[in-house]
């Protein structure tokens, strides 16, 4: 009973809006741009934030990775190259960190090395990262074929590889990888597992200071941290552009999984103080996923709030528009307000009908916005190749808000056409 | 037993610092099946006194019986029901809503009443037969003549089965030949028993009424019955 009244209703309120129909639509434009550039604004935020949140979380949340850094040359620079730069994590330092902090569940030590890699003819310059077997469960990589290296391989530091899905690619086109030997170095190593590839995400954040933690994905060629040690000793050599830099280095990196997600924060602090107590020089960085995904979120908000704000002030102007409209309309029909009052409606009768009109316009002006405000981010993720991504929810937002503004601003014209006089409103030409 | 009677009703208007008196102590009372003429200069009370015959309005004082009942101090919703269940209106310029077929606006009280689609289109349509308007239902009210026009209004005015229908001057726009139309049209509901007031400046219009009742400055000065009409 109420659905078909509430059906003939809207058919009335059409029909009325049908009457001055440039009228009507030039009204509903003006909600229709405030909807769709609120979805394709938030689209847009999503998208960027999204790609900014991915890489952060590849990294894992609930680890902190401590980097080995070159510091900056001081005095040294005169005596030029001539000896061995000592710097970076030290064995001690991962020892350290695994005995006398109780919030640090495990940690991932490791060591990376420049080195050619070979299979046959073929070579490629890959990275040789010296690792733990527990690596992939904490770095979030997986292996795709064969096994990781596992704790017997460890404790004897035997030759045996685990290859980066690029290299692997590189090196066997056309074999099967597992069980052949490549040589790195002047070593050969057995290939016992290939990693999958990592998405091409990761490689953004490659510049973070780090020599090993993402720049080289997929041209790894994990092997034992023992093996590493053993076989390649601890100085580096590094020659670029005719000089030769001679670095001496234990370990790279190590990936610090934390406990629970609260401790994060305060095992980095910890981390902190006591690299500083027995790092004379700032060789080290700290890189804490959580306190970046924080960041990206504290950022994200932000954006929202300025997002919203200017959706708010176009659905504002969009929602005046409509109460302008409606209280001409009101005034252009005064007398039909009487004629439809002596035919026995009621304010509320009268109230309901305006209100229909300004809910129609401001709802139609939402639903066209969000055929186009979806169309609008899809356009700029083909031709822009821009990520962005329309939530649900930033559809059920705008809409609702639409038709809000559709309500609110539709009430005090409805008002008025209710509290008309019907003696008035009938005489009114 | 009359269906209307009107005690010593008074309405007073404030036009800014001046009072105006537009109905002084008027007692009337309207039996079934009556069909009145009231008369009068413009300024007479005439239209204030359909207005609240019509429950548009409400007296400063007295007291108004419709159907027995005091509707007199009635709140605005309640007005509403009474002028949805128990009126009629027909005016001058017929107040057709533009937008709405000549159908829709017959049906238009029902509405209002919460009669259902179904109901309201029978009903609407047996009206529009019965103010001989049959096949030109579907137009809107620009595409109708005024005669037309005013056989809707007409149709409208009975669709809710009134006790009384209330007329302003239902001829003043038309030309004479339609107005004879018009004319004849509530003749013959009246013949039928509806009562008819009617308010007009035309004594030929008046003239079909079976009493007259002829106003000047908001009273009643002369109520006469037509002796043609008589028995």
């Amino acid at each position: 009973m109420f659905l078909f009244r509430l059906k003939r209703i809207l058919r009335l309120g059409i029909k009325s809006l049908w009457l001055h129909k440039l009228r009507s639509v030039l009204t509903v434009l003006g909600i229709v741009f405030g909807v769709c550039s609120v979805i394709s604004m938030l689209a847009i935020g999503e998208g960027a934030s999204y790609e900014a949140q991915e890489q952060i979380k590849q990294l894992g949340s609930q680890n902190i990775i401590v980097k080995s850094v070159k510091p900056p040359q001081d005095e040294s620079a005169s005596s030029q190259q001539s000896f061995a730069i000592e710097y970076g994590l030290t064995y001690k330092d991962a020892e350290r960190m695994a005995y006398t902090i109780p919030s640090i569940q495990v940690i991932v030590p490791m060591r990376a090395i420049r080195r050619d890699v070979r299979f046959g003819t073929t070579r490629v310059d890959g990275q040789v990262v010296g690792t733990v077997p527990w690596y992939p469960e904490i770095a979030k990589s997986r292996v795709q074929a064969g096994r990781f290296i596992n704790a017997v391989e460890m404790q004897s530091a035997k030759n045996v590889c685990v290859l980066g899905a690029g290299i692997a690619d590189k090196l066997f086109s056309y074999e099967n990888p597992l069980g052949k030997a490549v040589k790195v170095g002047g070593d050969y190593y057995r290939v016992i597992g290939v990693m999958q590839e990592k998405s091409k995400a990761n490689l953004g954040n490659g510049g973070n200071g780090g020599k090993i933690t993402v720049e080289n994905l997929n041209y790894e060629v994990f092997i034992p941290l023992t093996a590493a040690k053993s076989r390649f000793g601890e100085l580096l050599i590094r020659r670029s552009s005719g000089t030769m830099e001679v670095e001496r280095v234990q370990l790279h990196q190590i990936i610090v999984k934390v406990d629970e997600l609260e401790q994060v924060t305060e095992t980095a602090a910890i981390l902190q103080t006591m690299l500083s107590l027995f790092h004379k020089k700032q060789d080290y960085e700290l890189v804490v996923p959580l306190e970046l995904l924080r960041q990206a979120e504290r950022t994200k908000q932000i954006f929202n709030i300025v997002l919203g704000s200017i959706a708010a002030i176009s659905l504002l102007v969009g929602g005046i528009g409509i109460m302008n409209i409606m209280l001409a309309s009101v005034t252009e029909r005064t007398r039909e307000i009487g004629i439809r009052r002596a035919l026995g409606a009621k304010k509320r009768d009268i109230i309901t009908q305006f209100l229909t009109e300004t809910v129609i316009l401001s709802g139609s002006g939402g639903m066209i916005g969000i055929v186009i405000g979806v169309t609008i981010p899809f356009l700029i993720t083909k031709f822009a190749h821009m990520a962005t991504i329309v939530t649900l929810w930033a559809l059920l937002l705008a809409f609702c808000i639409s038709a809000a503004v559709g309500v609110i601003f539709g009430l005090y014209p409805a008002y008025r056409a209710a509290n008309m006089d019907p003696i008035e409103a009938l005489r009114h030409e | 037993m009359p269906i209307a009677t009107i005690e010593q009703l008074s309405k007073t208007y404030k036009m800014g610092e001046v009072r105006v008196e537009a109905l002084r102590d008027v007692s009337l009372s309207l039996d079934e099946g009556e069909y009145i003429a009231i008369m009068g200069p413009s300024g007479s009370g005439k239209s204030t006194l359909l207005n609240l015959i019509g429950c548009l309005d409400r007296p400063t004082s007295g007291r108004y019986f419709l159907g027995g009942q005091d509707v007199s101090q009635l709140t605005d919703d309640e007005l509403s029901d009474i002028r949805s269940t128990r009126i009629g209106f027909i005016f001058q310029s017929y107040n057709l809503i533009a937008q709405l077929t000549a159908l829709e606006n017959i049906e238009l009280p029902l509405f209002y009443q919460g009669v259902s689609e179904k109901e309201s289109h029978e009903r609407g349509a047996r009206f529009a037969d019965l103010v001989g308007l049959g096949h030109r239902v579907r137009h809107r009210p620009v595409e109708l003549s005024g005669g037309e026009q005013q056989r809707v209004a007409i149709a409208r005015s009975l669709i809710n089965e009134p006790l009384i229908l209330l007329a302003d001057e239902p001829t003043g726009n038309l030309d004479s030949k339609t107005g004879q139309e018009i004319l004849n049209l509530l003749d013959q509901l009246n013949a039928q028993g509806k009562a008819i007031v009617m308010v007009t400046h035309d004594p030929n219009v008046a003239s079909r009424a079976k009493r007259i009742i002829q106003m000047i400055d908001g009273r009643v000065d002369e109520d006469t019955l037509q002796p043609g009409h008589q028995g």
